[in-house]
């Protein structure tokens, strides 16, 4: 079951840990329409509908004082497909949102606002998913873009980092003398679930002597507590989805 | 064509991003000398450099779409998007995308691999720019090109970074053009 809060949140960038959360009341919830996406869209698919917000208590989420009317519309583009990629899950499908080119610039605006002029020199992205939103980012903020990949895809000197799945483990890789100690780094993915492959990028990156700022996600599934596999690192996402 | 061909001879962003990739021998096997765009991305004005070129030569071009190549054409594809108001529609291996797709196979050296679309991603008779980092044999681009035309798309153009020496002289691809900014770096050293 989904639904939609109209998060009431300050729009605070937790670059300090000492900084509280803001925490979102129940009382914001509400039962969401079913939206079908905006006509860049075709109408033969026969699963589109909005994949709605629900408050993350503990991750920061990209309003103003009042809802920022972009995040709806960003919303709004997701699709969700039942099922994939096994029974059960609702997976979160971003590439309607690259279909809709006012919510997929809206959704790098935000970004772009948080993270300008804060001294972040690495745009970290996770593959392949976090290269769709992580250069663009990296472009209007004057940072490296620096891709973290499966492994055995990356040609130079790489290092590495294991990290759990449900069952088995999975890596993540970068080039060696990609970063250098000291640099301040944003890592991006398109959404955050239980949190693993954020964890390991954050781990690669502070290997090497770098400053994760921010973990920014455009989607988060709340339910799977995947900011808690982050430590210290403060999460950013724009849209938070029930499960 | 190559950029240099076409109106930009002589322009020092070439020489810029061609001096941003790096060249990594024998990757992913002996003989290969393969060019790692990672480099590029690690130099902001190279990069820049680089979208901005395609911007140029696409936003008056009432394109619509820009398909990329999974994962390097995820890498330049969204930005150029943006820049032109256009869609971005990501070309994927088998089992990534999650609705109803359409596939297309195309051969690779030893074997064959497919690559699919969203159904419903791209409309008939929207104007198309396909991109990718790199066009060796076309293979890929040509497949890329199938998926769109079968759903009445007009694929206006194929774009890539680098292109390899089979291409050169090469106007076109499938009856397509084809257009490159830079031949691979630093071959010179290794012949």
């Amino acid at each position: 079951m989904q639904t939609i809060i109209s998060p009431l949140v300050s729009h605070r960038l937790c670059l300090a840990p000492a900084v509280p959360r803001y925490r979102l009341p129940n009382i914001y919830h509400r039962a969401p329409p079913s939206i079908r996406l905006s006509n860049h869209r075709s109408t033969t698919s026969p699963c589109l509908f909005s994949s709605a917000a629900a408050a993350s208590r503990d991750s920061e989420m990209a309003t103003e004082d009042v809802q920022d009317p972009r995040i709806a519309k960003i919303a709004s583009s997701i699709r969700v497909i039942p099922d994939f990629p096994k029974p059960g899950i609702m997976f979160q499908d971003i590439t309607t949102l690259l279909l809709d080119t006012e919510a997929f610039k809206d959704t790098i605006a935000l970004f772009v606002d948080r993270y300008k002029d804060k001294g972040i020199s690495v745009v970290a992205g996770v593959e392949a998913r976090g290269f769709i939103f992580g250069p663009p980012i990296a472009l209007a903020i004057g940072a490296k873009f620096v891709p973290m990949r499966k492994p055995k895809k990356l040609p130079g000197k790489v290092i590495s980092e294991e990290y759990s799945l449900e069952y088995g483990t999975d890596t993540i890789e970068m080039h060696v003398g990609a970063v250098e100690p000291g640099e301040r780094a944003i890592i991006i993915d398109d959404l955050i679930a239980t949190g693993g492959t954020l964890a390991a990028a954050i781990r690669l990156l502070e290997r090497v002597g770098v400053k994760i700022v921010e973990c920014a996600c455009v989607i988060e599934l709340p339910e799977l507590k995947g900011k808690e596999k982050l430590g210290e690192t403060p999460l950013f996402v724009l849209v938070s989805s029930a499960a | 064509m190559f950029a240099a061909e076409n109106g930009l001879k002589g322009d020092p962003r070439l020489e810029a991003i061609s001096a941003a990739i790096r060249v990594v021998p024998n990757f992913p096997k002996k003989g290969i000398m393969f060019q790692d765009i990672t480099t590029l991305l690690l130099d902001h004005k190279a990069f820049k450099h680089t979208i901005d070129i395609f911007v140029d030569r696409y936003k008056d071009m009432q394109i619509s779409v820009v398909a990329g190549v999974e994962a390097r054409g995820f890498l330049f594809g969204p930005s150029i998007a943006l820049a032109i108001g256009a869609k971005f529609i990501p070309l994927r291996k088998p089992g990534k995308l999650p609705g109803k797709v359409i596939s297309e196979s195309y051969e690779l050296e030893y074997g064959h691999d497919r690559l699919e679309m969203h159904v419903g991603a791209v409309e008939p008779r929207e104007r198309v720019i396909i991109i990718d980092d790199l066009v060796a044999t076309g293979g890929t681009l040509s497949a890329a090109m199938s998926l769109l035309e079968s759903q009445g798309a007009e694929v206006v153009e194929c774009a890539c970074v680098i292109g390899l020496p089979e291409v050169k002289g090469q106007h076109k691809l499938k009856g397509k053009p084809l257009y490159v900014l830079v031949e691979p770096s630093g071959l010179d050293e290794f012949c």
